[in-house]
């Protein structure tokens, strides 16, 4: 069951049906029912690794919860007798006995992911050593990846990070633990929630507003314009340059670049404005996942604006952690004291940057591309970082130009370029041929090729669907300007008729230019594979 | 409450529009086949049909191609219709069948055997082509579960514009003068085809590995079979007359058809082998080398089923029934003057 289908429509219809008609104690129950629902008909075989994250996540929680209230009620009760010094000696030994805890619950749960995801990928690299020292080749046994197994797990594993740190208290009910894992809008594609924000939101009785539902329909509208028009039709020519890359080099590369950068976000943004969407019709708030990621003016702000819920949860849960544990502060002091301050003082943040990118890379898929691409990104961004005081002196020096409204564009192209060529990686899965390709846009001249009279139709889109393209895009442009300050859903919630009637001409687009059924291979969400 | 109602009317308002768009944009895109791919017209073609019939055809190319139901009347004063579409799936002529036995009880129903030979949905166009003509009923929506291939979706065939929506881009006047209405492409479910394109196969069909007709199309002609008996209706089995290696009926699945017609009493016709007796030339009277029979060869076939009929059932000679008879007259008229003949 797609998001795209005619059968997820009704689903959802009936879902909503029964949400509001239903008394509301049982509006958690309806939505645990459809996620299940939704889950098994992705394939009753990925419905045992659901379960398991959450039954090892619910009780790794329990124990932890208990652990800390044991401690904070003894702490409580023995106020009196004990000294400030002894309070903090056992809050130490306990804070250790519930990290050995969380330890336990992120190995069961990662440990799952590990071993689907990345077992294939690991075991290949073994194999390459082995066979390259003359030893035999062996067979890697291909295994099931369940959908939306990385987001679900993050978003559990993010939940025992925060109960250790005692940011929220564990849920106790089993089912509305289970609603919080598997909410089906947002489990195939994120995006990846805290507890905090949506525990209460899932299981918080929902008044039908006029208002939430129109502006969340709206939204939904968009996201299938965005998907089915904008990605899935970039996508014919994204295909094709990547099936040909034999002869589509040197000006196709940038094509490709430009058509991936479509599709990607007319997929995953498309994907993400259904998901929320639907989780307002439901009076549901999600976090926010973009905010007008092109507009970047560097890498580094870009990350602020693309995925953020993946780079926020990186930022607390890796960066952070590792950047103030102990082993970083004894390297550190000695890296200080060795390399002296100003290498010495670095090494540490680089060393938890590359650390961060690197799994961001692999969280997106078992692959040298991956990593290689989170690396690139990590080291753009740690460039930038050391010549930041060169830059600041530039802005300060050509304060004119800095302040206009041309070099605020070029920045944003630069950036938008930049990402789109890493992203590229993404595509062309290679890494050398990936960086063949990338020589080629300076070795091979054929820019006339690519604008001759048959040149506009050479990779595999004829002009109505280059036409349809570029109107898509043209709208999605003017609607993100539209909603620059204030969403355009946010500003239609107050004006439901109006949004119900953007919305059926919006959807009316979609079900006439929109490239799915016979003939198309409309794609599934690309952020679902991770 | 009166806020709630100042809301909800006007969303029901766009609902309908919305609904009324989807409806309309998917006639306007759906193929209208009146002066391309006929095929696809003639399944509609039986519900502008007035009157009931002796005999009903049901099948695939090899009816609609090869009997003419004014000859029919025209030389015995049998009334006939032809329900058949392009590689029409046994399902599919179940379906329709079991459509216009609910509308009347003819005689007799013929069906012609070819298409036992599948046992699985085929091709999506000629699912299409078969599919949407049906007027929407229960039988239409067993139909479309039993012919989906994979590729296809069930809301496709109930929303055309799921299908078709790519056709924006390919609208030609036809579209638009056909929108609401099509004319009829055949007579009386008759495809005529005039052309003369003659041969004979030098080669028989490729051998196979299994010879045994699929289970799911048998139990389909079971079907068939038993909705006949329910409706006192005879089921005639036949085999149309092809010369062409690429579309052979090999002797084991004749065999097959033969047992089972043995076995449940029905009428077999192999005409095949019985070429000559009909008087067929494969030089004059096929318009594709000897895959189907053009109007020429279709006429004497037909004329040669038609005294089978006559001398082994009764009928009512209708040319006595001054109704019947202006009726089919007019069904003669337009039938000569589509062939060209001053008859």
């Amino acid at each position: 069951m797609q998001f795209s289908s005619a059968i997820f429509v009704l689903f959802l219809a009936l879902t909503i049906l029964l949400y509001y008609l239903l008394p509301k104690k049982w509006q958690w129950g309806v939505l645990l029912v459809a996620s299940y629902v939704f889950y098994l008909s992705q394939g009753v075989q990925y419905i045992g690794f659901l379960l398991y994250t959450t039954v090892v996540t619910y009780f790794t929680g329990r124990i932890l919860s208990a652990r800390a209230k044991k401690e904070d009620d003894f702490v409580e009760a023995n106020r009196e007798t004990l000294t400030k010094e002894e309070r903090k000696a056992f809050r130490a030994s306990e804070k250790k006995a519930r990290f050995r805890i969380l330890l336990c619950g992120l190995v069961l749960g990662f440990g799952l992911l590990i071993l689907l995801k990345y077992t294939a990928f690991f075991a290949g690299g073994v194999r390459d050593i082995v066979t390259a020292f003359g030893g035999a080749s062996f067979k890697i046994p291909s295994l099931l990846i369940p959908l939306g197994l990385s987001f679900y797990t993050f978003q559990s594993m993010g939940y025992l990070i925060d109960l250790y740190r005692k940011k929220i208290t564990a849920e106790t009910n089993f089912l509305k633990f289970a609603l919080f894992v598997s909410f089906f809008p947002q489990i195939i594609q994120g995006p990846i929630s805290r507890f905090g924000d949506l525990g209460k939101e899932l299981t918080t009785p929902h008044t039908f507003s006029a208002g939430d539902f129109s502006a969340g329909l709206f939204r939904v509208a968009y996201g299938f314009f965005k998907k089915l028009v904008v990605a899935d039709t970039a996508m014919i020519g994204v295909r094709y340059l990547y099936e040909h890359t034999d002869t589509q080099q040197g000006i196709y590369v940038i094509l490709l670049i430009l058509l991936y950068t479509a599709e990607i976000y007319g997929d995953f943004t498309g994907g993400i404005d259904i998901t929320i969407g639907i989780s307002r019709m439901l009076g549901i708030r999600l976090a926010e996942n973009f905010n007008r990621p092109f507009s970047a003016q560097s890498v580094k702000e870009y990350w602020r604006r693309w995925h953020i819920t993946m780079g926020t949860w990186f930022t607390d849960y890796v960066f952070y952690p590792l950047s103030v544990s102990g082993g970083m502060q004894k390297f550190s002091t000695w890296s200080r004291s060795h390399l002296g301050n100003a290498v010495g003082k670095r090494l540490p943040v680089y060393f938890a940057t590359i650390v961060t990118w690197f799994l961001t890379g692999l969280w997106h898929g078992a692959g040298w591309n991956f990593i290689v691409w989170g690396l690139l990104n990590c080291f753009v961004i740690l460039i930038s970082q050391e010549l930041q005081p060169l830059w600041n002196l530039f802005l300060k020096k050509c304060q004119k130009l800095s302040g206009s409204g041309f070099f605020y564009c070029f920045r944003a192209a630069r950036t938008f370029l930049l990402m789109g060529l890493f992203r590229s990686l993404d595509v062309y899965k290679d890494v050398p041929l990936t960086f063949s390709l990338w020589g080629s846009m300076f070795t091979t001249w054929n820019w006339g090729e690519l604008f001759s009279a048959s040149g506009l139709t050479s990779f595999g889109m004829n002009l109505w669907q280059l036409l349809v393209l570029g109107a898509g895009i043209l709208l999605i442009l003017l609607a993100t300007n539209l909603g620059k300050k204030t969403p355009l859903w946010d500003r239609l919630a107050s004006r439901s008729v109006l949004a119900v009637a953007l919305s059926a001409c919006i959807l009316t687009l979609v079900l006439v230019f929109g490239s799915y059924g016979v003939g198309y291979d409309a794609a599934d969400f690309i952020y679902g594979q991770f | 409450m009166k806020k709630k109602w100042k809301i909800l009317i006007p969303c029901i308002a766009v609902l309908l529009v919305f609904c009324l768009a989807v409806g309309f944009l998917g006639k306007l895109f759906e193929p209208k086949y009146v002066a391309e791919q006929k095929e696809g017209g003639m399944i509609r073609d039986y519900y502008k049909e007035t009157g009931s019939h002796d005999i009903l055809f049901v099948g695939d190319c090899e009816v609609y191609e090869n009997f003419v139901p004014a000859v029919l009347y025209e030389e015995y004063g049998i009334t006939s219709y032809i329900r058949g579409s392009a590689q029409q799936l046994v399902w599919q002529s179940y379906y329709l069948l079991e459509e216009m036995l609910k509308k009347e009880t003819p005689k007799a129903v013929v069906f012609n055997v070819l298409a036992l030979k599948y046992g699985e949905p085929q091709n999506e166009a000629y699912n299409r082509m078969t599919l949407d003509g049906m007027k929407f009923s229960l039988s239409k929506w067993n139909a479309i579960r039993a012919s989906m291939t994979k590729e296809e979706s069930f809301a496709s065939y109930l929303l055309p514009l799921l299908r078709f929506h790519d056709r924006w881009k390919e609208l030609t006047e036809e579209d638009f003068a056909y929108l609401f209405s099509q004319p009829t492409v055949s007579y009386q479910g008759y495809l005529l085809q005039t052309e003369v394109k003659g041969g004979v196969s030098d080669r028989e069909g490729v051998p196979l590995t299994d010879y045994t007709l699929p289970a799911s199309s048998m139990a389909y002609l079971e079907k068939m079979r038993a909705l006949c008996e329910e409706k006192g209706v005879e089921l005639i089995l036949i085999k149309a007359p092809t010369n062409n290696w690429k579309y052979w009926w090999y002797d084991e699945w004749d065999a097959q058809v033969k047992d089972y017609a043995e076995a449940h009493g029905l009428s077999y016709y192999n005409f095949i082998p019985l070429c000559g007796e009909i008087g067929i030339d494969w030089n004059t009277d096929t318009y594709d080398k000897g895959v189907h029979l053009n109007v020429y060869g279709a006429e004497k076939l037909t004329s040669y089923f038609g005294k089978i009929l006559t001398e082994t059932r009764s009928f009512v000679d209708h040319r006595e029934e001054p109704e019947a008879a202006a009726l089919w007259d007019t069904y003669l008229e337009n039938y000569y003057l589509a062939k060209g003949d001053s008859k």
